[in-house]
Formats: C-alpha cells, structure tokens, sequence
C-alpha cells in the first residue's frame, strides 16, 4: 500500500458530523494515520443524516459520513463502559494528535480530558471543536449548524441581496459554518504539530465554531468599529455586482465593481450604443440607476445561455461566473483538466465520486486510497495488531457492547 | 491586543514569509500564520498600491494609511515597498525570497513568472521553497486565464445556489468567501511546512479559490453522485429537523435561530412554552408530521417568539436543553460579554486609525499561543530594516533605490 507523506502522524478522531470530523479528514487525504472512533450500535451521528441512495436510510451509505470519512480507519469503542476508556487512553497513548468534540466538561467526568491524557502522552495535542468553545457563559450551551452560524455574525449578513429588513436573515450553504470549523481545528493543530516536531510541547487547543466563524467575516463586522453602525443584510443594493438569468433560466454572476469591469462587459455586450451614453457611462451614473441598469443587462441576457454569457465576458476580461448547482458543477471541464475528483469504491455504497483537494501539491502525487470505514470496520486491526488484544479479548469486549 | 499572550512565541516562530499578497485572499492567508508566530513580510509598493489600502464604498482614496479594510487582513506583518516591476526590483525579491521559508502570491496566473518571480525563478534561489499561488479557478484548465473575485468563487462552487431562501435568488454572500480561499491557503502552507521537516522537499501549491469553497460543500457532490439530483436552498430549514429556523423577536430587525433536533427537544420546547394548545396538534408529534407542516408550525411558533427579546429567549431555551441563538449583529459580537470574557474581541492600535476593536485569532493554544503580534504596517516601515539589516544593503544603497523609485 502506498503511503501518503503525512503517514508518520497518528491522529485518534472522537468526533460527530462535520466540524471535527473535516478537521480529521483534511489530516487522513495527506496520509495521516486517523483512527476514528465511534459509538458502538449508532457511530456518528452523521451516520443518520443522509442524503441516502433512494433516500433509504442506511448508516453505511450516508453521502455526508463518506465525504467526511476517507482514508481514515474505524473503530468503535463505548467511553460509558471502564474496558472502553482504557483502550481509549491506550489508543491515545501513542498518538500524536486527539480530535475531539464533546460538550466542554465531558470528557474530564470520563477521566479522558486534557488534563488527564497528558500524564499517560505528555507529547500529545487535543484539539477541542465545540460551539462557544472550553470557557465562558456559553461554554455549555447547546447549538446545531444554524444556531452557530447565526451566534456568529454570518448569518445577520445574509442574503446579502436582500431589498429590506423584511424577511429573516439565512444562514450559510449546506455546513458552511461547520466546515469552517474544521479547516480553522485543521490549521491551529498543524501549527502545534511543527512545534512539536522542533522539540515543542503538547498542548491543548480550544477552537470556538462560532469565534472561527465570526473571524471570516471580520472585513465586514468592522464597518461597526468604524461606524458604530452595524452592517445588514441590505448591503449589496449597489453597484458591485449582479445577478442575471440566461435564456436557459440559469443564473449568472456579473461583477460591476469598476470601470474596468464595465468596459469588458460593455464589449461583451457588443458595445450598445445605451452603455456608452450617460447616464450609464460612467460609475456614478450607473449607481445611480442601478435598477434601471439590472433591466438592461437583463434584456441582454434573455438573448445568451448562462455559459455564453459568462464565456462571452471573461473573453473580454472580466469577472463574471455562472451559478453551479451540484450537477452543473460536475460537468465544468476545468475539474477534469486539474484532477479535482476522485472515486472511492466503497463496499456498501458502491464507487462514488468525491470533491478530491482543491489544490495541487508539486510535490504530492498521492491521491488517498481509502473510503470512508464501516462502523467498526477497523476493530481487529486497531486493537489486536496495534495494541495487542488477544482475539479472546476482542470476543470479550463484543460480548460486553465495549466495540 | 492581547497583552500577556504577545510575549509567549507562537507556533511557528522562525518561520518567515515573503507575502506577494495583495487584497484578501492572500493577504489574509498570511495575517493568520502570522497569528501562529510567523515573520510575515509584505511586499507592496506605491506603483501599484494594495487596493485594499485605497478603495472605500466611494472610490478611490489618496490616502494609504487610513484603511481599516486594509488593517482588518494584515495585522502582524512587516511591509518593505519594492517595486517588483523593476529588475533591480525584483532581484531583490528574489534575495529576500532566498530568506525564507513560504511565499504566496494571489495574481493572475502568469504574473509573477512574466516578473522573474514564479516557482522556477525562486525556487532556484531557494530549492526548498514553499510557494503558493491562489487564483480563482487554479493555474491549470481551461479557465485558469479567467478573472475572478470571491462572488465567483462561491457562484461557480456551488456555495450560492446553496444559499437564500428557497423562493429568492441564489445567495452571492460576502467578502467571507475570499477569507476561506486564505484559510484553505494557510492550511496548504501548514501542511507543506510539516511535510518539508519530513521530507527536507518544498512544494509548489497551486490552490484554486472556487475548488476550495466547493470542498465546503463538499456533500452535495456526493448527494448528486448518490441520487441524480442536486440539493437546492432552503433558507434556514433542515431536512429531518422541525423546528429549525429564524423568528422573529421583540424590536426592530432582532431575531433567534432555534433547531430542534428530535422529539425530546420538542416536548422542551412545549414545556417552555407553557404547553399552548396549538402544540398539542398530533401532526406536530412527530419531525416528520413537523417537517410536513413547518409553515403553519413556524407561524405559531413566531408568535411566541415575538413577545421576547431574543438574549432573553435563547437564555431560556439553553436552559431546558432546546439548541437556540440569537442572529448576532456586529454590534452585539462586540459587545458579547462571552465573547469578551473569551478574549475573541481585543483592541488593536494603529497609529492612523488609533485604537479600535478587533476579532482575534480564532484557536486557543495552551503552551504556544496566537496573538496579534503587531498592528497592520505602513507602506514600508520595514525597509531600513529589511533592505538593510537583513539583506545587508549598505545605506547609501538603499537611498539609491528610494531615489531610482526601486524602493518605492
């Protein structure tokens, strides 16, 4: 088997859905060794949440547990029980990193916090990913996906298009906010690592979903440090950019942002002769009739595919770029000519296609090779070769419910 | 800025970084390496001025130092202003690049080979170089000459159609999709740089924006790849939980976002809310009876919500279990006493700007901290410095390149 170059890396992952998790997987698709381990009978809860093949609920074919799962490997183990928590300290006293994600307060009732791993692995990194993070009020509060991105600023913002206050703020795609978790944990203990290869210590990091959220959108949070006047939803009825529909009925983005932006689309356009004649011949003036100006470039628009319109104005040298559902997407040749996909054949799910990395390493030719694990796919592997539990023990702890 | 953290090393101390960056997507990637103890060094020039230095909703400004657009994505670094489009220029690029560990640049693909300064120009100068280039859609393909902005990123990703209400236009969202372009930069670089103390290799990376954002949502992909149909937005709703979205509360533009995750949390949410006889509809018994009937369901709901303030209402929900917050404002963030007791809000100085406030680093790291190692530099501070004590440049030199507009 091949290996990737980040192979010397022991990680165990005690993580559910996606913040944690994408962390542990931005580590396993450079080759990290990722022992995942999950609740026996149930395992992550990302398990339960779909999409599914005909929408059949089957927690081995959850499209959002195999993207968020690859080339790690799976074990369960059940932290309830005393057999459980040792052969979690003794996974853990080899590794180099933990991720986890409990509710703060969690693991020191079970004997498995920081704290208490450092004095069996004095090297070791614990990476936390929760909601509020370890400390403060809301350290213990309860959140999902929406309530954190929305605890964090974001969704205040969105749409950005919006017309007026009337209607409810949104939050970000899909997991946005939880991904954006995930890279941030991914950073913080990649910094720790480097460190620590250099004669660093182990260490503890505390990462907060919502301050890593709230730290993305600092260019626009700040409009209230200089204004005292908070930012809204309403910011972008202005000339910055716009959306327009193809004949096709499909959406295209057109950014009007400068001058310079304007001539390429005014060319794109076939230079009519309205664009060059005030008022729309100038920024100001087109600001100032911008709705005026959205009709129009929507009557050009009618004439021309999304695809057109958006190859017609970057052959003129601006900005623009269609609308991508998942579907469109995929069929985008640029994907193809970089590479960008990869299949994993996965024994329940069957071969399926995976976003791969979004950037190429010169120096890193491997792709990853393994789907995302059964539930307890791993468990001989894991704690007979590894630690050394006698096929008896394994029987014994299955016995028990323990893996 | 957080005081007694500035004086503990981060991370990646002696780490330095040539940072050819310039709006935000590069510029940002380093802000956060420099959080983690990195040398960050700016290379910008009054040639071609940061455009995040200039621009303001009204246009263009004279004034270089007076940007908090600018201040908010290079805190922590140094700035030499060399004029890269001179080859005295960029031969001293090249010298300073042979200093380092990292560089990054977010132009156009072609750029900076057209100035000497590509891969295969620095890397002779410094074979174990890690360089990172960030464009919209990647130096390769068909559409790599393309321009792009984060708008583009997060159209072509697929990120806006994901985002909106399910009746309203797709969701183009903020200057935020540029920052995950940095983020997902800074991590390449954290992982090259783990990778190089392996391998003793440097690495060209060449990250393409729009794939980045498409990697965070990543799960429609499979979605399509397992069912034939891309999911579609649906404002703040899930598909298996009910309640789950954003009411309104007492007062102007003040809401709270509540997800409720099963049928135990729904019973919570009866409970807190006196048990009304709406609730005890047998069709809302269930998240599937729930889902069917989420726009009725969400109209009694808001009811409720409307006679609280939404601190108040969260406060009360958090207490019986029910996952809730409120749709913070800036105002509110800054203001946050969590937040502020976390240390997430700080104060930075500026010497133009004064003192303001400010996010910090988003990680707590026990034993080897992230601060904000200084402010955001001005156009050149770091010349004499870097020109002279670093590359040795005697002064009479320097003041030669000031007078050719090399130093600039």
């Amino acid at each position: 088997m091949s290996q990737g170059p980040m192979s010397h890396l022991k990680v165990v992952e005690l993580a559910d859905l996606v913040a944690a998790p994408y962390c542990g997987k931005l580590l396993a698709d450079f080759g990290a060794d990722v022992i995942k381990v999950e609740p026996p009978q149930h395992g992550d809860e990302a398990r339960r949440r779909g999409p599914f093949p005909d929408d059949a609920p089957d927690p081995e074919r959850s499209g959002l547990f195999l993207y968020l799962n690859t080339n790690k490997r799976g074990v369960t183990l059940d932290l309830g029980s005393e057999q459980g928590r040792e052969l979690f300290r003794r996974l853990v006293a080899d590794a180099d990193v933990l991720i986890e994600d409990r509710t703060p307060g969690e693991l020191a009732r079970l004997g498995l916090d920081f704290q208490a791993l450092r004095k069996i692995n004095p090297r070791l990194i614990v990476t936390s990913v929760t909601p509020f993070g370890q400390t403060g009020p809301w350290a213990g509060y309860k959140s999902r996906h929406l309530t954190t991105f929305h605890a964090s600023g974001q969704g205040y913002l969105l749409p950005m298009n919006s017309p007026d206050l009337t209607r409810e703020p949104v939050r970000g795609a899909g997991y946005l906010g939880e991904y954006d978790a995930g890279v941030t944990a991914a950073i913080g203990t990649l910094g720790a690592v480097f460190k620590r290869g250099r004669g660093g210590p182990g260490q503890h990091i505390d990462v907060s979903k919502q301050h890593a959220v709230m730290h993305l959108e600092k260019s626009q949070l700040r409009r209230y440090v200089d204004d005292g006047v908070a930012p809204d939803r309403t910011g972008m009825g202005r000339l910055l950019e716009t959306l327009v529909t193809g004949k096709d009925g499909r959406y295209v983005l057109i950014i009007l942002s400068s001058q310079i932006q304007w001539k390429g689309l005014y060319k794109a356009m076939g230079e009519p002769e309205w664009a060059a004649r005030p008022p729309f011949d100038t920024q100001a003036g087109r600001s100032a009739n911008y709705p005026e100006l959205r009709r129009r470039l929507q009557a050009w628009a009618d004439g021309h595919t999304a695809e057109e319109i958006f190859h017609k104005i970057q052959a003129c040298k601006s900005a623009s770029a269609p609308v991508y559902d998942a579907e469109a997407f995929l069929q985008s040749p640029q994907l193809a000519a970089r590479d960008y996909l990869v299949e994993y054949e996965h024994p329940a799910a069957g071969r399926l296609t995976h976003p791969g990395r979004p950037y190429k390493f010169s120096n890193v030719s491997w792709q990853g090779e393994r789907p995302a694990p059964l539930l307890g796919q791993h468990n001989d592997e894991v704690f007979g070769r590894h630690l050394g539990c006698s096929q008896d023990d394994l029987a014994k702890f299955r016995e028990a419910g323990v893996i | 800025m957080s005081d007694n953290a500035t004086s503990r090393p981060g991370p990646l101390q002696g780490v330095r970084v040539i940072d050819f960056g310039w709006v935000l997507a590069g510029p940002y990637a380093t802000m956060l390496l420099s959080y983690l103890g990195a040398e960050v060094i700016k290379v910008e020039s009054r040639r071609r001025v940061d455009e995040q230095r200039i621009a303001h909703r009204a246009g263009l400004s004279e004034e270089v130092e007076a940007s908090s657009n600018f201040l908010e994505v290079n805190l922590g670094k140094g700035s030499v202003s060399l004029n890269i489009a001179t080859p005295e220029g960029a031969e001293l690029a090249r010298r300073l690049v042979a200093t380092a560990d990292v560089a990054i640049e977010n132009m156009r693909p072609g750029v900076m080979d057209r100035l000497g300064l590509g891969y295969d120009a620095l890397s002779e100068v410094k074979p174990d170089l890690i360089m990172v280039s960030i464009s919209g859609w990647g130096a390769t393909g068909p559409l790599r000459d393309y321009t792009a902005y984060a708008p583009c990123f997060s159209s072509y990703s697929g990120l806006a159609h994901l985002t909106g209400y399910a009746d309203g236009e797709p969701g183009t969202g903020t200057s935020s999709n540029d920052a995950r372009a940095g983020t997902a930069a800074a991590f390449a670089i954290l992982m090259a740089l783990n990778i190089r103390e392996r391998t003793g290799e440097g690495q060209y990376i060449d990250l393409a924006a729009s794939l980045a954002l498409n990697a965070l949502v990543g799960d429609s992909v499979l979605e399509y790849a397992m069912t034939g149909e891309s999911p579609a937005r649906d404002g703040n709703r899930d598909r298996l939980m009910a309640p789950h979205n954003v009411y309104r509360c007492k007062g102007e533009d003040r809401w709270i976002s509540i997800a409720v995750g099963d049928d135990t949390e729904w019973a919570k949410l009866r409970e807190t809310m006196g048990d009304p006889p709406w609730a005890a509809d047998e069709t809302f018994a269930t998240a599937a009876g729930r889902r069917a009937e989420e726009d009725r369901l969400d109209a009694l709901l808001e009811e409720w919500t409307l006679q609280y303030e939404p601190m108040e209402l969260t406060e009360l929900l958090q207490s019986r279990g029910v996952a809730a917050m409120p749709s913070f404002s800036a105002e509110e963030l800054f203001n946050s006493p969590h937040l502020v007791e976390r240390g997430a809000v700080t104060e930075v100085a500026h010497p133009v700007l004064g003192r303001r406030q400010a996010v910090s680093p988003p990680w707590k790291l026990s034993e080897t901290p992230a601060s904000i190692r200084s402010t955001a530099p001005l156009l050149g501070q770091s010349n004499d410095e870097v020109f002279g004590r670093l590359l040795g440049l005697p002064a009479e030199e320097i003041e030669r390149l000031k007078k050719a507009k090399v130093i600039y």
